[in-house]
């Protein structure tokens, strides 16, 4: 025994002088304070953090705050279109991570054989999960923003499903009417009788008109060019019947163009890249968890791997799954720097209605207005934050609601 | 069978579907349907790899067309801006990330480490069910909101502080402090949730052995169950500083925009994240070569990134065979 392992045992067991067993009592009692102190430290951090934001951003909480839009005056700024942005955003990325998260860690859990190849998806998985998020974005402005530009600039777009294309008229009172065509910049044939719609309009309470989004059919007659004008809705002149003075694309939902362009979807499919990593490890933990007698006796009663898995293993997950989940959507949720390499714009007054709008959430808004010097905006941000954390907040309350109504007792 | 009462043996057949080759076969059709799909969402993660490489590489080779690989690695100059100007080497931008890291390490790791032995030695259970969830808090809070936090609070507090001791406003309202700090607070939670991890896994025998010799609780923490578990420390370690080497926002909110060598932590710097977010922003057209520098800087940090993480989880494996 050398001399430094005879030291390390009586250390340990503490012969010394009664002075020396004085001085480890002590040390242990001084480092339980260290750890008090320390873990007080990180209680207060959040306890700060907490309520620096609660005091800046309280007062500028109010219903208004959260239905109005974004604006240059800091005093009518409100948070409508990132709050829906962000809505819209976690919902497509729920709808596409969920599914190839899960089915990801089912064929790893359950199907795969342990070998080389599948050792290298594993490994490749973990490496993803580390992979910062910002280098994410770049791959969404790649392949979903841009599509590496097979499609030509997202502004004018050479592949287009599912909207309906409309040519604009202006009849001889000056009315706006649609007219449907085929395509874009193909007019179509106009003859007395043909339908075009026209736009409905109210009078609002303070006398300013305001332009619904019905449109009414209305039946069109082509005026001939030396004939007087009948001041009708739905007269057009001849010679402007051939020409319409634009074309318009609405577009339900599900409209889609390609390249997506800087569109909730493409925001939404890039957060998913990010998250997915996240959902496959977690679900996969789920699955490790399930006891492997229950895999036996179903295979043993003859039932396929699928049948098990299905029947047996998924349902047993699902609490635990629910519970990745939500941490990896809460994560989405609060992503910022995905969304900002895609180049969304930072001015949006709209709410997103169908996949391809102009979006932007809730992270980037509170970005934007941290990032203004007047103390104004920096409030913004805060009552922001406030927003944000209650939304995650009620997120995961709702998500636990739901585990809790899934979740039956293994027997 | 023929012992069985007669409805346990119909059921029996309908699960092992013995003489009903029509349903048999639908059977292994599905499986097989079933399997295929699964393995193609399973290599969608295989292209997602292949994706990111292929468009970094390939980005950076056009980066690199403009300008040479050695003055990109081997000069100490990061100014895309400067018009005629223009210089990228990377090293200020990996200087400002470094510097960025070092503080947060030096902020959270020795606290993230006495937290998790707090916690997995001392602590009663009455601490620990209100420790977790505050942790799980602070590992859910977005890090735009750190970034305003350092920003709002930490910049002004250091400031006040550096006034306080030196009598000079050393801290500027951007620093690499600040930022770093903001930063630490952030991947807090990663050091202790897994390193706590790494503590509980010690087997309990360990620390008897050490109790029965008459070792007190701080003996037994820092000289068997701390050393047994240095493996899974080190691992939660590299994890988390991997964490904050890519962190954006925080950085792009509390740094500051100037990219220049320094180790000074009151000074403002730029990291390589937040010359993306300033990029990205629109400071640069997409077509000039200050845009394509982007993802060179961006293929820089996925293999600082992706190194780093095999060496966690390398050590990670190691460590969990140890004790398995």
């Amino acid at each position: 025994m050398s001399a430094a392992d005879h030291r390390l045992l009586q250390d340990v067991l503490g012969r010394g002088t009664a002075r020396r067993q004085d001085r480890r009592r002590l040390f242990d009692r001084g480092f339980l304070l260290v750890c008090l102190c320390i873990t007080t430290i990180a209680v207060l951090a959040l306890a700060v953090l907490l309520v620096s934001v609660l005091v800046e951003g309280i007062p500028g909480l109010s219903w208004d705050f959260i239905d109005r839009y974004t604006s240059r005056d800091a005093s009518k700024a409100g948070i409508k279109a990132p709050l829906w942005g962000s809505v819209w955003v976690a919902g497509i990325c729920a709808v596409v991570a969920l599914p190839i998260g899960v089915a990801t860690a089912v064929y790893l859990e359950e199907f795969a054989p342990k070998n080389r190849v599948t050792g290298f998806v594993r490994l490749n998985i973990t490496n993803l999960a580390g992979v910062p998020s910002i280098v994410y974005g770049i791959l969404g402005l790649t392949l979903f923003v841009r599509m590496f530009g097979l499609f030509g600039p997202a502004l004018d777009p050479s592949m287009e499903v599912g909207g309906r294309i409309y040519a604009i008229y202006y009849d001889v009172t000056g009315e706006a009417i649609r007219v449907p065509a085929a395509a874009r910049g193909e007019a179509p044939t106009l003859a007395d009788g043909t339908i075009g719609y026209v736009e409905e309009i109210e009078d609002g309470p303070d006398g300013e008109l305001i332009f619904t989004d019905r449109w009414t059919p209305v039946t069109l007659s082509v005026v001939p060019e030396d004939a007087d004008d009948p001041a009708t809705v739905g007269a057009i002149d001849a010679y402007s019947a051939a020409e319409p003075a634009d074309f318009e694309v609405v577009r339900p939902w599900y409209y889609l163009q390609f390249p997506f362009g800087q569109s909730v979807l493409a925001g939404g499919l890039t957060l998913m890249l990010v998250v997915l990593p996240i959902v496959i490890i977690s679900s996969q933990e789920a699955l490790r968890a399930i006891p492997n007698s229950l895999r036996a006796g179903s295979l043993a009663m003859g039932a396929t791997r699928w049948q098990t898995t299905y029947r047996v293993t998924l349902p047993a997950a699902i609490p635990m799954i629910m519970t990745g989940a939500i941490l990896a959507m809460s994560r989405a949720i609060g992503e910022a720097a995905p969304i900002l390499v895609l180049g969304v714009a930072l001015f949006i007054t709209d709410v997103p209605s169908n996949l391809m709008d102009n979006f932007t959430v809730l992270p980037m808004q509170i970005y934007n207005w941290t990032n203004r010097w007047q103390e104004d905006f920096r409030e913004l941000a805060a009552s922001g934050i406030i927003v944000l954390l209650g939304a995650l907040l009620a997120f995961n309350a709702i998500a636990v609601l739901i585990r809790q109504k899934l979740q039956r007792p293994l027997q | 069978m023929s012992s069985l009462d007669p409805g346990i043996s119909t059921s029996l057949d309908q699960l092992t579907q013995r003489g009903k080759p029509r349903r048999r076969l639908w059977r292994d059709l599905s499986e097989i349907l079933v399997k295929t799909a699964l393995v193609l969402c399973t290599s969608f993660t295989l292209i997602i790899t292949a994706l990111i490489i292929g468009i970094l590489a390939f980005e950076t080779g056009r980066f690199f067309a403009e300008v040479s690989i050695s003055e990109f690695l081997f000069t100490t100059q990061w100014s895309p801006m400067l018009g005629e100007t223009k210089s990228f080497g990377i090293w200020p931008l990996v200087a400002g990330t470094l510097l960025v890291t070092l503080v947060a390490a030096i902020f959270a790791l020795p606290i993230g480490l006495v937290t998790a032995i707090f916690l997995s030695e001392y602590a009663p259970s009455r601490v620990r069910a209100v420790l977790k969830p505050v942790l799980e808090i602070l590992a859910g809070i977005p890090t735009v909101v750190y970034g305003f936090f350092a920003v709002i609070i930490i910049a002004p507090s250091l400031q006040a502080t550096s006034e306080f001791l030196t009598g000079d406003r050393l801290f500027g309202t951007y620093s690499a402090g600040a930022a770093g700090i903001a930063v630490g607070i952030m991947i807090l939670p990663i050091v202790i949730s897994l390193s706590e991890d790494a503590l509980r896994a010690v087997p309990r025998g360990l620390r008897d052995g050490a109790y029965a010799l008459g070792s007190t609780r701080f003996d037994t923490s820092v000289r068997v169950v701390v050393p047994g578990a240095l493996g899974g420390i080190m691992a939660s370690y590299l994890l988390a500083i991997t964490r904050a080497i890519g962190e954006t926002m925080i950085v792009a909110l509390a740094a500051g925009g100037l990219a220049h060598l320094t180790i000074l932590p009151w000074d403002q710097v730029q990291t390589m994240t937040a010359y993306m977010v300033q990029i990205f922003l629109g400071d640069a057209p997409a077509t000039g070569v200050e845009y394509k520098s982007s993802f060179a800087v961006a293929g820089v940090l996925f293999l600082m990134t992706l190194c780093m993480t095999i060496a966690g989880y390398r050590i990670l494996a190691r460590f969990r065979e140890e004790y398995e």
